[in-house]
């Protein structure tokens, strides 16, 4: 589903993704953990498409096309989602209205049919279920005033909306107590099918517990360190990450 | 119709260059005899050609206000034509239909809803096309409830005394440099009158046109509202593409007796000029409303988007007591436009109220400013003021400013002032992208969001036409 080889980009010059190899197939979960700093929030970016951000070499192909020949707008509408580590807030627009106009666009590019506003009411409030949001987030404006917690849950909103064949989850756990995290994890769990794939960006291995990746990658430096199964996120729990980085060090120098 | 500049010195008139009764325009220039010239060619009374005299020569005393914040040449009074107008065959239309064709299609690629089957249901228009009103719809059913809803040259004539006791009694002639070169030169405009008790049926709507290229418009409004009386009123303003600068200089006067309740609404878009400030129009416009009467209420909302400079600041004096102001403006600036408008909030009455929500969104290379003034008198006890002025920014090099004025003389007023500026980033429109939004459209509901405090007091065509003109206006300009 998506291809990254040798990819690096940089931020106003300043070299960021120093060479990243990652292969994500349908059906997989993906978690790219590493210490603040490390560039996983900028691969995110980077997938997305983020203007700030130059790619300066290597090449990603989702399902089979170039990444980098699609605006930002044509790569979500052709199923690649981003949760926002910080959502933005709106003021005016109502969550409602732009969560209509982003299915709409969708289901325009998949040539299904767009939805008035009552149908998408209806099929809206079955969405709010699974995130367990109140109604009333509905028509407020778009994340304006909302808690840390409640953006986040309106992010995971979104992806049930927009049902993305990728989705990139970055830092769902910030902000997040337990029991949202737990919901919000059940959520995702359930959005997830054979033909989807998951992104997990992530410090802290906590929200691992509850989706539970396939590969845990660690990312520092803009590399990535090291590649193995999911008892690496326990292993990270344990030991944090400083031992990772020695062993890359001492494998660089051998 | 429009570029016949034919003038031909006539017998008939005693002034040298007075045209022949079928010519269309004076030459350009102002001096007393273009306007004894206007004067005579519309028929006024004397004590309007007294009234306009009057002000030309406060007007020669008087200096351009330099404290705007906008730059521009500054106009050649010279080189203005000060009267022109579509050559009709009649001097009146008793239908449209005997409207020359050549301007109906002008109307109709305006959109202008001048046919009355394609009126908008319950807008009655009355369309001001360079210097003259051309026709006025559905003034009979007016008429029936006592409304008088006429071009201002008529009521002049037909209405000589309610013109009289009220022009310039909201704005003096002298009150400011474009307001006395109005007064001097004005040719048309609207005028409304609701008596007393009276609440209008429907809107009530002025559609202004500049056409001429070296034409000025100097159009005057009037409305009065008498006791209990309510009416809403709406305007608007488009010119076409010239690669030199029209000016526009109208008055537009409100007077609200007791109870009475004016709701004044625009959208501006006279020509803004080219991408790098080539032509477009200078708006330099004074528009005032009175709450003369006990519980009077005039509300502006404007949605400015047009011109190449614009000088407004449509105001309130709050003279009756528990009366009440309201502004609402939406500023769009875009390329090398310049904008210097908001409000002034007088309070005079005891218990008088105002509210300002001023929202200037700036992109290209614009200039946007908001100038408010809330004075509150010494008598204007329990007076209270709320003001709300967000502004936006789209790009790098456009620039907004605000410029709060606030002057209390009574210990009891309660002002309060909250002033906001966002920026649409690259981080708004990459997360409306990573909804499948494309940018444009993330930008038209980024900006309509902005704006929804001032759109909802729109009436409902006004404000499908504002969300459409701010998208219009702001295309391309996503970087």
């Amino acid at each position: 589903m998506l291809s990254i080889k040798n990819l690096t980009a940089s931020i106003n010059g300043t070299p960021v993704l120093k060479g990243i190899d990652l292969e994500i197939k349908a059906g997989e979960i993906h978690a790219i953990m590493g210490p603040n700093g490390s560039g996983k929030s900028t691969l995110g970016k980077v997938l997305v498409g983020h203007p700030a951000y130059e790619v300066t070499g290597g090449e990603v192909l989702y399902e089979g096309r170039n990444l980098f020949d699609m605006a930002a707008d044509e790569r979500a509408r052709a199923g690649l989602f981003m949760g926002f580590q910080h959502p933005i807030e709106v003021p005016g627009v109502s969550n409602a209205a732009f969560l209509r106009l982003a299915y709409n666009k969708k289901a325009e590019a998949e040539g299904r049919d767009e939805l008035d506003p009552l149908e998408f009411d209806d099929f809206i409030h079955e969405k709010i279920k699974l995130v367990a949001m109140k109604e009333e987030f509905l028509d407020r404006s778009l994340n304006e005033g909302f808690s840390g917690g409640e953006k986040k849950r309106n992010e995971i909103l979104q992806m049930a909306v927009l049902e993305p064949k990728l989705a990139i989850l970055d830092e769902l756990d910030s902000g997040l107590d337990i029991d949202a995290l737990r919901v919000l994890g059940d959520a995702v769990n359930k959005l997830q099918r054979p033909d989807r794939a998951l992104l997990i960006i992530t410090h802290f291995p906590r929200i691992l517990e509850t989706i539970q990746p396939q590969f845990v990658h660690v990312l520092s430096g803009g590399r990535i360190l090291k590649s193995a199964g999911k008892e690496l996120a326990i292993e990270l729990e344990d030991r944090g990450y400083d031992w990772v980085l020695e062993e890359a060090a001492a494998g660089g120098a051998r | 119709m429009s570029s016949t500049l034919n003038v031909v010195t006539s017998q008939e008139y005693k002034y040298g260059f007075v045209t022949d009764i079928e010519a269309d325009s004076v030459a350009p220039g102002l001096n007393e005899d273009v306007i004894r010239f206007i004067s005579a060619k519309k028929g006024e009374p004397d004590w309007l050609l007294a009234f306009r005299l009057k002000a030309y020569r406060h007007w020669l005393t008087m200096t351009e206000p330099e404290w705007a914040k906008v730059e521009y040449p500054k106009p050649d009074f010279q080189k203005i034509v000060y009267y022109s107008a579509p050559k009709p065959k009649k001097p009146q239309y008793a239908s449209m239909d005997e409207v020359d064709p050549e301007l109906r299609r002008t109307f109709e690629k305006l959109g202008v809803p001048i046919h009355e089957q394609e009126a908008l249901a319950g807008v009655a228009v009355d369309v001001v096309f360079d210097s003259v009103s051309v026709t006025t719809t559905y003034r009979e059913k007016l008429a029936a409830v006592g409304i008088i809803f006429c071009s201002f040259s008529e009521a002049v004539k037909s209405h000589p005394d309610l013109v009289k006791q009220y022009l310039g009694s909201v704005v003096p002639s002298s009150d400011n440099f474009y307001a006395a070169l109005n007064s001097a030169v004005f040719t048309d405009g609207s005028f409304v009158f609701i008596p007393k008790g009276v609440a209008c049926p429907m809107d009530l709507s002025t559609y202004f046109r500049i056409n001429n290229k070296e034409s000025g418009q100097f159009e005057r409004t009037l409305i009065v509202a008498e006791e209990g009386a309510s009416v809403s009123y709406l305007e608007g303003c488009t010119a076409p593409q010239f690669d030199t600068n029209q000016l526009h200089a109208a008055v537009v006067e409100l007077v609200a007796l007791d109870r009475a309740s004016i709701k004044y609404s625009t959208v501006q878009n006279w020509y803004a000029g080219d991408k790098n400030g080539v032509g477009g129009i200078f708006n330099f416009v004074t528009k005032r409303g009175l709450c003369k009467g006990k519980a009077s209420h005039i509300s502006w909302t404007q949605v400015e988007t047009g011109s190449a400079i614009t000088w407004k600041y449509p105001s309130c004096v709050l003279l009756g007591d528990d009366s009440i102001g309201e502004f609402y403006s939406v500023a769009l600036t875009n390329h090398k436009q310049q904008a210097d408008t908001g409000t002034k909030m007088v309070h005079i009455g005891r218990n008088t109220k105002s509210t300002i929500i001023s929202k200037g969104i700036s992109a290209g290379d614009s200039s946007n400013s908001y100038r408010g003034l809330v004075k509150v008198q010494p008598k204007a006890e329990g007076a209270r003021n709320f003001s709300q002025c967000d502004s936006m920014l789209i790009g790098q090099s456009c620039s907004a400013s605000t410029f709060p004025y606030i002057e209390v003389q009574n210990r009891s007023a309660r002002v309060e002032h909250e002033a906001t500026t966002s920026k649409i980033g690259e981080e708004q429109l990459l997360y409306f992208q990573q909804r499948g939004i494309p940018a444009e459209e993330a930008i038209s509901m980024i900006i309509n969001g902005f704006c929804k405090d001032v759109f909802r007091e729109l009436p409902m065509e006004f404000a499908v036409e504002a969300t459409k003109l701010l998208s219009l206006k702001l295309e391309g300009s996503v970087g």
